[in-house]
């Protein structure tokens, strides 16, 4: 192939690459300032324009890397330089950092969109209009920041992106701090935003101390300076990449919700459901893939840290599936599946699967995007229901959950549109062929199948879960009768809501061409960007036998759930059939196995008792009781005494007092001349005058 | 012509006598009249080595401790009377009020 032509040739828009972080910007600046003078649709409008600029640049930069596909890395400004320490602001343009701006901005204006409709009904729910506007200036600085971290092209400036999503993820949890669901004053959501937040922190310390010991080993965070050394430090101290490493993946279970750090992510459904779509299901949660698929070099230089990142991946997906299975609130079973799904990706990437994990992501981000934001309007139809319910007071006194799966049934009826798009993000993410799904979990699973057989079982029966409890939660929410009488007036949303769904779901049906078997249009993308570090890339040889097993396992399993809750529908207040069989097990998993309790017990109370600790024992009792009050204080004491009595009473009063005494001594004497006899004056005077004289005619 | 030292021998005496009379005597009135005595012998001094000299700076002056002498008389009478009202004496030992 004539490649020096071609570099010649095609079209160039590398020099846009900037516009993807400035245009969010300006969005946001624009809506922070003048927004409180714009109609609602404005707002809105201004921010999915913003975020659809940033798109169009992406595919801009898309088309340029068709031809040069090696991409460039652009230089824009210096920003730390300290002795060794050369950080430039620098963006990288290459297949994989476009994918991600592809991935971000596109499903991201998509729910841009969405929120319009979403946020106008949550904020009159809710009472408080003013938040609008606020909103989709979080909404915008959460793509900037976003589009920092994934075209970053050091660590520190991915790590400037990596805390700027976690600010956005911790605003827009707590978004509505001072209130509950219901829009009551609460603070629960706030607690939320805080619990993810420091879970995030953990997460961050991982990070930061891998960028540490990164510098120190390597003399650079950039991505081409380390990853053009691994060879080199690999043969000398494997040591310190397997440190570097392994830091990571703290910091990526933290962002990706990962074993041990995902408690934050359950948590975070508090946020409005546009904001569980984007940042905790599409988006955000995926940097920590992202980051390990960037970092590739390192971790393909130590086995060891790959399993350990394959083994948390599979522990989590299966974990989690679990999960999912028991909860009732349609969000949280979300939740627990994002995680499961996150975990597939982490066991991807981990084990050098980096194009398995990538196409997982993006086929992931489609119809978890898709299923998040039909569960929101399935909330609002819910809601709307709801509002339309003559209040009496027992309506008022009743704690009415809009999310709770155990209130909805027969919504297909109520809410066309919503189902069929809720239909397929569900069989999409069952994996069930020809769905994106399907392609992409299915190649995650041939991976493991010839790469680590253990993660292989773990990921099948994790995705057996998956299936079923999508199955559950379509059957739950959409078939059957309603089970409660908001339910029964449901009302289907309006277009600005279906019509980003219905184009989610097109995606999520198509998404699979990305990386047919055979074709590997994605695995040929990406290999441009691990040919620069001389990594190479196998492309995922379709497996009959792998793809047959899970998608018997998916239609199993799909089966069973149809036994348990398609065949008899659930009717109103009626346990959970799973309750009957499992008993114990399936409390368990309504209770997400008790992980918030044994954190509680084991961190947040011994957290609580070493805090007890430093502040009676260390602080109260010795440290003021003994240190001040006897150390301090009778030291002080004993010096106050000392300087108060010999040196004060003795020496300084001494010396004024005998100065007193001395001049009253003297003016005893003196007073004597003072006779009082005009005579003696006048002798004086007398005499003085003979002196005088005396001295000056005899002097 | 009597030579100028007796003139100051004079003077001398006049001077010691007052001077000796304002020390030693109890009475104000005395005492008054020393210090006359003092400033008169102070006058013939003056005319006398006015007249050696042949200068008038000498009488002139004297003119000037005559107008003073009489202003120091108006004043030291008023003071000798006001004593005497308040103490019934003029004896200058009995105004002792100032002694330490």
């Amino acid at each position: 192939m004539p490649l020096s032509e071609a570099v010649n040739q095609g079209p160039q828009f590398f020099y846009l690459a900037p516009w993807i972080i400035i245009f969010p910007v300006i969005g946001l600046l624009i809506n922070m300032f003048l927004g409180g003078r714009f109609k609602e649709r404005v707002i809105g409008i201004i921010a999915s324009s913003a975020s659809g600029l940033a798109f169009v640049v992406a595919i801009l930069l898309g088309i340029s890397l068709l031809s040069h596909p090696e991409g460039v890395v652009l230089r824009l400004a210096e920003w730390i330089s300290i002795g060794e320490l050369q950080l430039d602001w620098t963006i990288r343009v290459d297949t994989l950092s476009t994918t991600m701006m592809l991935v971000v901005s596109g499903v991201g204006t998509l729910i841009h969109i969405y929120a319009i409709g979403y946020m106008h009904e949550d904020v009159r729910f809710k009472d408080d209009l003013g938040r609008y506007q606020r909103f989709f200036v979080f909404f915008n600085l959460f793509i900037a920041a976003m589009m920092i971290l994934v075209s970053a092209d050091n660590y520190l400036m991915l790590f400037v992106g990596w805390e700027g999503v976690g600010l956005c993820s911790f605003l827009l949890i707590g978004f509505w701090y001072d209130k509950d669901l219901l829009g009551r004053p609460g603070t629960e959501n706030a607690l939320a935003g805080s619990k993810a937040f420091i879970a995030n922190r953990v997460g961050d310390f991982g990070f930061l101390m891998a960028s540490f010991t990164m510098f120190w080993g390597f003399k650079t965070v950039s991505f081409g300076g380390v990853f053009s050394q691994v060879h080199h430090i690999a043969e000398t101290q494997p040591g310190l990449i397997l440190t570097i490493t392994l830091f990571m993946l703290l910091g990526v279970a933290g962002k990706s919700a990962q074993l041990p750090l995902f408690v934050w992510l359950p948590d975070a459904m508090a946020g409005p459901t546009p904001v569980s779509a984007l940042i905790h299901a599409a988006t955000m949660v995926t940097a920590g893939v992202y980051l390990v698929a960037r970092s590739a070099p390192l971790y393909s230089a130590v086995p060891e840290a790959q399993a350990v990142v394959a083994l948390v991946g599979g522990i989590t997906a299966l974990f989690a599936a679990t999960i999912a299975v028991g909860q009732y609130d349609l969000k949280k079973v979300l939740a627990y599946s994002t995680i499961s799904q996150l975990g597939f990706m982490v066991a991807a990437v981990g084990m050098g699967a980096y194009v398995a994990g990538m196409f997982h992501l993006i086929t992931h981000a489609f119809f978890k995007a898709l299923l998040f934001l039909s569960a929101g309007s399935v909330i609002l139809g819910i809601e709307r229901g709801h509002h339309h319910l003559p209040h009496d007071d027992h309506h008022g006194d009743e704690v009415f959950d809009p999310g709770d799966m155990r209130h909805m049934g027969g919504l297909r009826k109520r809410m066309p549109t919503t189902f069929w798009v809720f239909l397929v993000g569900a069989v999409a993410l069952s994996g069930i062929p020809p769905l994106a799904g399907f392609f992409s979990k299915d190649e995650i699973l041939a991976d493991a199948f010839h790469l680590n057989f253990p993660v292989y079982i773990m990921l099948a029966i994790a995705a057996f879960f998956t299936a079923f409890y999508m199955g559950r939660q379509v059957w739950l929410v959409f078939f059957g009768s309603p089970r409660h009488e908001a339910a029964e007036h449901a009302e289907e949303s309006p277009p600005v809501i279906t019509i980003p769904l219905i184009a989610l779901a097109g995606l999520s049906i198509l998404g699979g061409v990305l990386n047919l078997p055979s074709v590997h249009i994605l695995t040929h993308w990406l290999e441009h960007t691990y040919e620069t570090f001389h990594l190479h890339l196998h492309a995922g040889e379709f497996n009959l036998q792998v793809a047959l097993i899970s998608t018997g396992l998916a239609l199993a399993a799909i089966f069973l759930a149809w036994l348990l809750y398609g065949r008899k529908p659930l009717i109103k207040d009626q346990p959970d059939p799973l309750q009957k069989i499992l008993g114990p097990i399936f409390n368990g998993m309504n209770r997400k196995w008790y992980v918030d309790e044994i954190y509680e017990f084991l961190f947040i109370d011994r957290y609580i008792d070493l805090a007890k600790f430093l502040s009676i024992k260390v602080d109260w009792d010795f440290w003021h009781d003994w240190f001040h009050d006897k150390v301090i204080g009778a030291a002080y004491r004993q010096g106050a005494k000392f300087l108060a009595g010999p040196i004060d009473l003795g020496i300084i009063d001494g010396i004024s007092k005998g100065l007193a005494k001395l001049f009253q001594t003297l003016a005893a004497q003196f007073r004597k001349l003072q006779t009082g006899y005009v005579r003696n004056y006048a002798l004086a005077v007398f005499a003085g005058v003979v002196i005088i004289l005396g001295y000056l005619i005899l002097g | 012509m009597i030579p100028i030292s007796y003139y100051i021998i004079l003077s001398a005496l006049l001077f010691t006598i007052g001077a000796v009379c304002v020390l030693i005597r109890r009475n104000a009135i005395i005492i008054f009249m020393g210090i006359e005595l003092m400033l008169n012998a102070a006058n013939l001094a003056f005319v006398a080595f006015a007249n050696q000299h042949q200068v008038l700076s000498g009488q002139i002056f004297v003119f000037f401790v005559m107008t003073v002498a009489a202003a120091e008389v108006a004043i030291g009478l008023a003071l000798i009377v006001t004593i005497f009202r308040s103490k019934q004496s003029i004896d200058v030992d009995q105004i002792s009020s100032l002694k330490g």
